[in-house]
Parts: C-alpha cells; sequence; structure tokens
C-alpha cells in the first residue's frame, strides 16, 4: 500500500489540486458564490504596494524632469500650460467642454458641475485576467463605493465598477466584451446597447435595420440600465451600416480617448435630458414671411375674459333664458326658443316676440354666416363673436379659424400665468 | 549560453541529472513569485506591450523544472496560480488549474531533460507558454463560458517573445540556488 502510494504519489498530488480546485471554481459558478476573503486579502495586501510604486514612479519621474532633463524648459512649460490652462477652462465653462483641458482641473469642474454626486479616483492598476479590460481604482467601499456604480469622466462613460473591496475597486471598462449600456442617439433618439468589443472601439447593438443612425452622430446614456444617469455622453458613431439582422453601428468611446488616469465614480446619478443638436448641425431652411393680408391683422382684438366656444355658448344660453325668462333645470318649464338673437329678444322681452321677429337679426347674421368661408369674413366674425351662432361657429373652415388666432392670442398670453410656467 | 554538441550529450547523461537537482530559500521563492504577480498587474499599467509578459508562469516553469519534483511543481503552480486568480475578476481557479499543470508536466519533464542547457529552457517555456495560454482559452469556453477568441499566430508570437525572455530571466534565478 504504501509502494503504491509511493509510486502515485504525485500523480495523486495532482489530481486532488485540479479536483479541489475545479471544485471551488464550481461553487463559484454554479452557486454564484464570492470567495470575497481571498479577494479581499489579497487586493488589501496589493494595494499599500501599488500606492507606494505608483508615489515613487512619479517621484522619480518628477525628480528627473523637473532637476536633470528640463530644469529651465519645465518652468517655462509649467507656467506656460498653467496659461492655457486658464484660457481653456474658460473656453470650456462657457461652451460645456470639458475634452481639451487639464485633466485635474476639468475633473474637479465637472465634478462639481455635475448634478450627480461622484467620487475621484485614481486609476492604479490593471487586473491579471486574460484579455479582460478591467483595471483597478484606489476607492473602495470605505469612500462609499459600491458594486454596480457608474464610472465617468468628464468626456464620458468609461466603466462600471464590478467589485468592491475596503481600499479599492474592480471598474469593467466599456471596451470589455461582457460590458453593456442602454444608450440613446441624439438626433434620432434611436435606443441601443452599447458592447465592448475587447479593442479601442464599442458597438451599439440592437438597433433595427429601420432605424435613422447618422455617422458622426453622438449616443448618451439612456439611464434605462439604471447604472448610468441619462444624458452622459458615449462615444461618436464611426461606422453605421445595414446588417443581416440589426444595423452594425460602431462608436469611438469619448471617455477614453484623452487616456485613463483620473476617474469620477458616480455614487448618487441624476439623470439630465439629452443636449439638443445645435442648430449648426441641423441646417434649416426658412421662407419669408407671406405678404400680409389686411384683415387679419386689422381685426380687433377682443379683450375682457378669455372665453372659449363653449362658454360662449353657455352664454348666449344664458342670455337666452333670461330674455324668455325661462328658468334651465325647472320641471315643465319646456325649452326655450333657441333661435332668438337674445338681443333682439331681450329687447322684446315684455311684448313676448314671435318666432319670426328675431328673423331680421338670423337674417342679418345669414350673410355673415354665408361669407364667412373668406378669411376676411372670418375675422370680422372673429371680431363680433357673440353675434356667431353656435352653428355657424362649428361651421367655421380652417383657414377661418387661422385667422381668428391672432385676435385670440393676445387673451391667451393674459391666462398664461394662470397656467403655470410654459415650456 | 546555447551549449555546444559535446556539452549537449554531456548535459543529458544521468549522473549530471542527478547532481542538478537543486534547492531555493521559502523566502526567495516567495518573494519571487510575489514580484512576478505585481510586475503583471502594475507595469503594464505604465508599459502596455509588458502586458505579454506572463511572468508568474515563466516563474513556475524556473522553478518546477529546476526542482524536479512535481510534487513540489503542483504546489509552485497551484499558489502562484491561485494567488493570480486573487488578483483577477474572474472566479478563483483559472489560472490555478492550468498552473498546477504546468508545475506537474514541467517538473516532470525536469527529471528527464537537462534544463540548464538554455535551448532546452527557451523550447520548454515557449511550449508552456502556448500551453497555458490554449488551456486557459479551452477551461474559460468551456467552465465559464466566455466566448473569447484564441488568435494563434498571435500566441505563437507571444511565446516566442515570453520565451525569450525566460532565458535570461532564468540566468538571473539561477543566482538564487542554495549550494549544499
Amino acid at each position: 500500500m504504501e509502494a503504491l502510494f509511493n509510486r502515485y504519489r504525485n500523480v495523486a498530488a495532482l489530481v486532488v489540486a485540479i479536483v479541489a480546485q475545479l471544485m471551488l471554481l464550481a461553487y463559484q459558478i454554479k452557486g454564484n458564490g464570492e470567495v470575497r476573503l481571498i479577494r479581499v486579502w489579497a487586493v488589501s495586501a496589493v494595494t499599500p504596494v501599488a500606492r507606494g510604486m505608483e508615489a515613487s514612479r512619479g517621484g522619480v519621474a518628477h525628480f528627473f524632469r523637473d532637476y536633470f532633463f528640463l530644469l529651465n524648459v519645465r518652468g517655462d512649460n509649467q507656467r506656460l500650460k498653467a496659461e492655457v490652462d486658464r484660457v481653456r477652462l474658460e473656453n470650456q465653462f462657457l461652451r460645456n467642454e470639458l475634452s481639451t483641458a487639464d485633466r485635474a482641473k476639468s475633473l474637479s469642474i465637472f465634478q462639481q458641475q455635475s448634478p450627480s454626486r461622484t467620487v475621484a479616483a485614481h486609476v492604479i492598476g490593471n487586473t491579471t485576467g486574460v484579455g479582460a479590460k478591467v483595471v483597478i481604482v484606489d476607492r473602495g467601499s470605505n469612500s462609499g463605493i459600491e458594486k454596480g456604480m457608474a464610472v465617468i469622466t468628464p468626456d464620458g462613460i468609461v466603466g462600471k465598477i464590478i467589485g468592491v473591496f475596503p481600499t479599492a475597486s474592480y471598474m469593467l471598462l466599456i471596451t470589455d466584451p461582457t460590458f453593456a449600456a442602454g444608450v440613446l442617439s441624439q438626433k434620432n433618439r434611436v435606443h441601443g446597447t452599447v458592447k465592448g468589443l475587447g479593442y479601442g472601439s464599442v458597438t451599439v447593438d440592437y438597433v433595427q435595420n429601420e432605424e435613422m443612425v447618422d455617422q458622426g452622430e453622438w449616443f448618451y446614456t439612456s439611464g434605462d440600465d439604471r447604472i448610468f444617469p441619462k444624458g452622459l455622453p458615449v462615444g461618436q458613431v464611426t461606422v453605421v451600416r445595414t446588417g443581416k439582422a440589426r444595423k452594425e453601428i460602431y462608436v469611438n468611446p469619448a471617455g477614453l480617448q484623452n487616456g485613463l488616469e483620473e476617474v469620477l465614480i458616480v455614487v448618487d446619478g441624476v439623470h439630465r435630458d439629452l443636449p439638443e443638436v445645435s442648430a449648426g448641425d441641423q441646417p434649416v431652411h426658412l421662407l419669408d414671411p407671406p405678404p400680409a393680408e389686411g384683415g387679419a391683422e386689422e381685426a380687433p382684438v377682443s379683450s375682457g375674459p378669455r372665453l372659449t366656444d363653449a362658454d360662449r355658448l353657455v352664454d348666449r344660453y344664458k342670455k337666452i333664458g333670461e330674455a324668455q325668462k325661462h328658468v334651465y333645470g325647472e320641471h315643465g318649464g319646456g325649452a326655450p326658443n333657441f333661435n332668438l338673437d337674445p338681443a333682439a329678444s331681450a329687447n322684446a322681452a315684455a311684448p313676448k316676440a314671435p318666432t319670426g321677429a328675431a328673423s331680421p337679426a338670423s337674417n342679418a347674421a345669414a350673410p355673415q354666416a354665408a361669407n364667412v368661408a373668406t378669411p376676411q369674413a372670418a375675422s370680422g366674425a372673429a371680431a363680433g363673436s357673440p353675434a356667431i351662432s353656435p352653428r355657424q361657429s362649428s361651421a367655421v373652415s380652417p383657414p377661418q379659424k387661422a385667422a381668428n388666432a391672432p385676435a385670440q392670442a393676445p387673451v391667451q398670453s393674459t391666462a398664461t400665468p394662470d397656467r403655470g410656467p410654459t415650456r | 549560453m546555447a551549449s555546444t554538441g559535446s556539452d549537449f550529450r554531456e548535459d543529458f547523461s544521468e549522473a549530471s541529472l542527478k547532481s542538478h537537482t537543486v534547492t531555493y530559500r521559502v523566502v526567495a521563492v516567495a518573494g519571487i513569485a510575489v514580484a512576478a504577480i505585481l510586475f503583471r498587474v502594475y507595469v503594464p499599467r505604465w508599459i502596455s506591450y509588458l502586458a505579454y509578459l506572463e511572468l508568474p508562469l515563466l516563474v513556475t516553469i524556473y522553478f518546477s523544472l529546476m526542482r524536479r519534483s512535481p510534487l513540489a511543481g503542483v504546489c509552485y503552480g497551484a499558489c502562484i496560480g491561485l494567488a493570480q486568480d486573487s488578483l483577477s475578476p474572474d472566479p478563483l481557479g483559472m489560472f490555478g488549474i492550468v498552473k498546477t499543470l504546468v508545475g506537474y508536466f514541467a517538473a516532470t519533464v525536469g527529471q528527464r531533460f537537462n534544463v540548464d542547457n538554455t535551448g532546452v529552457r527557451f523550447t520548454l517555456s515557449f511550449f508552456f507558454y502556448f500551453f497555458h495560454q490554449f488551456f486557459y482559452w479551452v477551461l474559460a469556453r468551456a467552465l465559464l463560458a466566455q466566448m473569447i477568441g484564441f488568435d494563434l499566430p498571435t500566441t505563437l508570437i507571444v511565446a516566442v517573445l515570453n520565451a525569450l525572455v525566460a532565458v535570461p530571466l532564468f540566468r538571473v534565478l539561477d543566482k538564487l540556488k542554495v549550494t549544499e
């Protein structure tokens, strides 16, 4: 037995080691179990080393640059750079373009301006995964970072947090094949899902061939994924073509264009509207205004309380009822004669006029109704709106309604404050 | 440097192989392994093309080859692999399994070849790098269902580059041998 064990000792050790690790893998994959303790130890042990390496690297690099190679040039360069940065930042602040300024200052300004609450972090290393686009940032659960938080720069989104440790976190880059986020095109508001390709570019998937996406168009986060707040820039379309089932769209990720050293982790995201396409991007041809037609402009402006057709109808019926001493809703009272003109019937209220007595007024209204098809007549009718019967009002043609609009506009504008702020 | 023909034959003699069993201080082995992993994690951040250099693997190959003990090779491979896994976003065990196999096979090969020979070291480093990458790819597809691609020409080129680095690296690591 001992001889047998000695003979197969090495193979047995190999099998035991492999099986143990397979079981560990199976535990993690099958049960979605996280062997968190080992990772916490490893990352916590390595993070101080990384900080030290980063500090010493920066110190050595600065030392050589400052005292050996570029003693004077460095100073001049810093001064000029500071000046350029200041000018750039001013320009940036006005135009809300943060892509070309000094990174740290841009990040700070962006952080202040952004409605979302963010935490600045420094990328301190890569992970060891083969093909994985995951980096380590120097903020962890001690800084309030949680798994699933979005990571951005002033230029756009760069990734999301996939693992959190006390002093560091794993950040999955937008270029990783397993990355996905909901996006929305700026011009045509086309929804899609941005996915990494494993190299510099990313793709926007699930866009139907029928939908319109232009080359050079910007994609922004849609907020659908509930990770990235709506309105953050994702990138600009470099290639768009019709695919077999869906459109093939390749996007240049804006957030990674200027390197990746400092990032902002969105702790509390706030959705924003997408910026409108600037007028320069969308040339619009406008004709000269049409020549003024006298009738429409000369229409007297009605003043007084705002009246709709329904208000005027109710008013007219009230007057008819008062003129004929009719109480609406009274049982057994019958119905008033709605064909009578209220003004005429008010005058003839005492000697109750026969139905035909109203005929002059209605006859007088008849030519108006006959001419109402012309804009001039329409405006005249609008000027004497109480004289328009409900039937006439309903018979107003679209040009007539258009002609009525200028006369009603001032009335509407006076009522605007009641409606609250308009968009 | 490369051995001459007579040296090569001499290197493969039985007596020579037996006399080549070497030992290392535990601290040295652990320090070198940790340094290799840290190199893999942080140096490519500043010199991106060094990401292709798989130093933890080369260290595993070296110590397994030189110790000529499959049991030790399994331990080296499993420990270095799991340490590398702990800094990777993938589940623990992926690098562990692959490097365990590499350590075992490297130690087994080390019992049969004179691993002080430069040509042998270059060839074994090339082969084990390729084996490592290929087996990792197989595991990732089979166990993690990751549809990552395997770029054969690139892998072969990177394997040659790693083997080229392995030769001088092994010479440097030879200085850590403990002579009895």
